[in-house]
């Protein structure tokens, strides 16, 4: 702290400081320490707030793991967001090998370009597209129809939509981190694995997945927490029947009124995301500074 | 004989080509359908070549209101995260290790943190204090985010930077604001202008955060989700198409002046 006041003086100094308090602990550890607070609060009615019942309890969490359903939607949404971020790196890995390892630069600036596009479009509008073509009269019915793959059109909204929609939303946060882990990989130690023999399997498994595990690791959690935490691909895109964690967390601040319960759904959301997000960090070995890269 | 390598490459090119029709198909029919005829967006059945739904959606008021809305918070997002980004990789880089490594944690978590925590805890917070959602809260919510991607990117433009020149205008003379202004503002300027660019973007395509501190505004976003379950025609296929069309321009922009801006640094350390 005494560097930034003998670098810019007292009056900056204090300026800049006061800005990042306003930012931190205004706009992010506050909010999240009210959540929490809100989370651990019974919802009251007016006339009960200072009685006996308004104290910390747990019944708002308690709440959430004695719901079936509740828990049914949570544990479904975890193992989609999970099938998301792998489906996502399989799609992403053998372009983002070729990008790094086998293509030439003028390539590689092209289909960089290329890929930034819909990367720029935003998500309501590329899971709008999804919308469109999954319709039931929709130009994937139309197509699968007319080449007999399918005998009647299919119903694609629900658990097959939302997947698809949500790869596609999140595939340039697998690909960047992915390739630039496999950029930093020596061409020669590829071609001396297969000079002594080994096959493209094993290259693969023994030399170009171990080196990029730093940028798989954060490529699968910022698909996984965007996955989780979105709202907009399980809304257009779902069905009755697949409901997402977020949409129940939504229910219960504007249509359910129990904005407590609301807190501690999502405080589950947040505390599993942190979760994933530190588990898979660890495991991989990566430190925060090169996720945020 | 077919080699095996012939058959890798027969199978890249497969893979290629899905995974482009895959990126771009759902795009190119997004727009196509803007010009059909049809009451619901779609390509198949072509029923007529038309630009109605233009003129539809020129008409449509609430989407210029919506537009309007966007515009507004995307500008006082700019306004509040440039200072608080710049502000934050400022005192990042004056922190000693341990120190460092904290605030960097907890900097960059809105990063880590799903969309719409960050928008139920703003709601929350600011309920407290009497603020519903609407415009205001919009603006916290997304700045609380947006903020990170500025510091991130004025964190490695200050690597760059030469402290010997804040030096050599300090023993000329300069008052520290002054070489603030006169030296370090006009090194940073370039990130500062993609930072603001990149949170203009940010701002208008939040949709999840948005969605929960709104209130009773519109945004452009929940706007078009919001007619997707109301009644959707192609007369958002239009927006989309144009919208589409002023990302693609934007993102050319910001490519051409980030290149420029590396070639002139090869230049420059070349030399």
């Amino acid at each position: 702290m005494g560097e930034l006041y003998d670098r810019f003086g007292p009056a900056l100094s204090t300026g800049f400081v006061a800005l990042v308090l306003m930012w931190l602990a205004g706009m992010v550890l506050a909010p999240n320490l009210m959540m929490i607070d809100y989370a651990l609060r019974p919802n009251l009615t007016p006339s009960e707030i200072g009685t006996a019942a308004d104290g910390y309890t747990l019944s708002n969490i308690l709440y959430f793991f004695g719901e079936d359903v509740h828990l049914a939607i949570f544990f479904k949404t975890v193992w989609a967001s999970t099938l998301v971020a792998a489906v996502t790196l399989v799609v992403c890995y053998p372009l983002a090998f070729w990008l790094a390892q086998t293509a030439t630069r003028g390539q590689t600036a092209l289909v960089l370009l290329a890929l930034t596009i819909p990367f720029w479009i935003n998500e309501v509008l590329r899971t709008l597209a999804w919308y469109i073509i999954l319709a039931f009269r929709g130009p994937l019915n139309e197509l699968l129809l007319a080449t007999g793959l399918i005998e009647a059109p299919m119903r694609w909204y629900g658990d097959g939509g939302v997947l698809a929609g949500m790869v596609y939303a999140f595939i340039l946060f697998m690909l960047f981190p992915v390739y630039n882990a496999i950029e930093s990989l020596e061409r020669a130690q590829i071609e001396a694995a297969r000079d002594l023999g080994a096959s493209t399997v094993r290259i693969h498994a023994r030399i170009v997945i171990p080196h990029a595990k730093a940028g798989i690791a954060t490529g699968c959690v910022f698909t996984f927490m965007l996955a989780a935490g979105t709202y907009v691909a399980p809304a257009l895109l779902g069905a009755p029947g697949s409901r997402w964690f977020t949409q129940i967390i939504y229910n219960w601040f504007f249509e359910g009124g129990d904005w407590n319960r609301g807190a501690a759904y999502a405080l589950v959301l947040l505390v599993l995301c942190l979760a994933v997000v530190l588990v898979s960090l660890r495991v991989a070995r990566v430190s925060l500074a090169d996720v945020a890269r | 004989m077919i080699t095996s390598a012939a058959v890798r490459k027969g199978l890249y090119a497969l893979y290629f080509v899905a995974f482009f029709l895959y990126l771009f198909a759902p795009l190119a029919i997004m727009g196509a359908a803007a010009f059909n005829e049809s009451r619901f967006p779609t390509v198949v059945p072509w029923q007529g070549t038309t630009l109605t739904w233009f003129q539809e959606l020129s008409r449509d008021t609430a989407m210029w209101q919506a537009l309007w809305t966007s515009i507004l918070i995307a500008v006082c997002v700019v306004l509040v995260v440039v200072p608080v980004g710049t502000a934050a990789a400022l005192v990042l880089t004056s922190l000693h290790a341990r120190a460092r490594g904290v605030a960097y944690a907890v900097m960059v978590s809105p990063l880590l943190t799903p969309g719409v925590v960050i928008g139920i805890a703003t709601l929350i917070l600011w309920r407290q204090v009497g603020v519903g959602g609407g415009l205001f809260l919009i603006v916290v919510a997304q700045s609380s985010y947006i903020a990170c991607y500025v510091m991130l990117m004025v964190v490695a433009r200050l690597q760059r930077f030469d402290r010997t020149q804040e030096e050599a205008a300090l023993s000329l003379g300069a008052s520290r604001v002054m070489v603030f202004r006169r030296v370090l503002l006009p090194f940073l300027a370039p990130t500062l202008i993609a930072a603001g660019f990149l949170a203009v973007l940010q701002s208008i395509e939040n949709y999840n955060t948005t969605l929960f501190v709104r209130g009773f505004d519109t945004p452009l976003t929940v706007y078009i989700a919001t007619k997707v379950r109301t009644g959707l025609t192609p007369a958002v296929n239009a927006l989309a198409l144009i919208m589409i069309a002023v990302t693609i321009l934007g993102a050319v922009v910001y490519e051409v002046l980030r290149r420029r801006e590396i070639r002139r640094r090869r230049s420059v350390s070349a030399h």
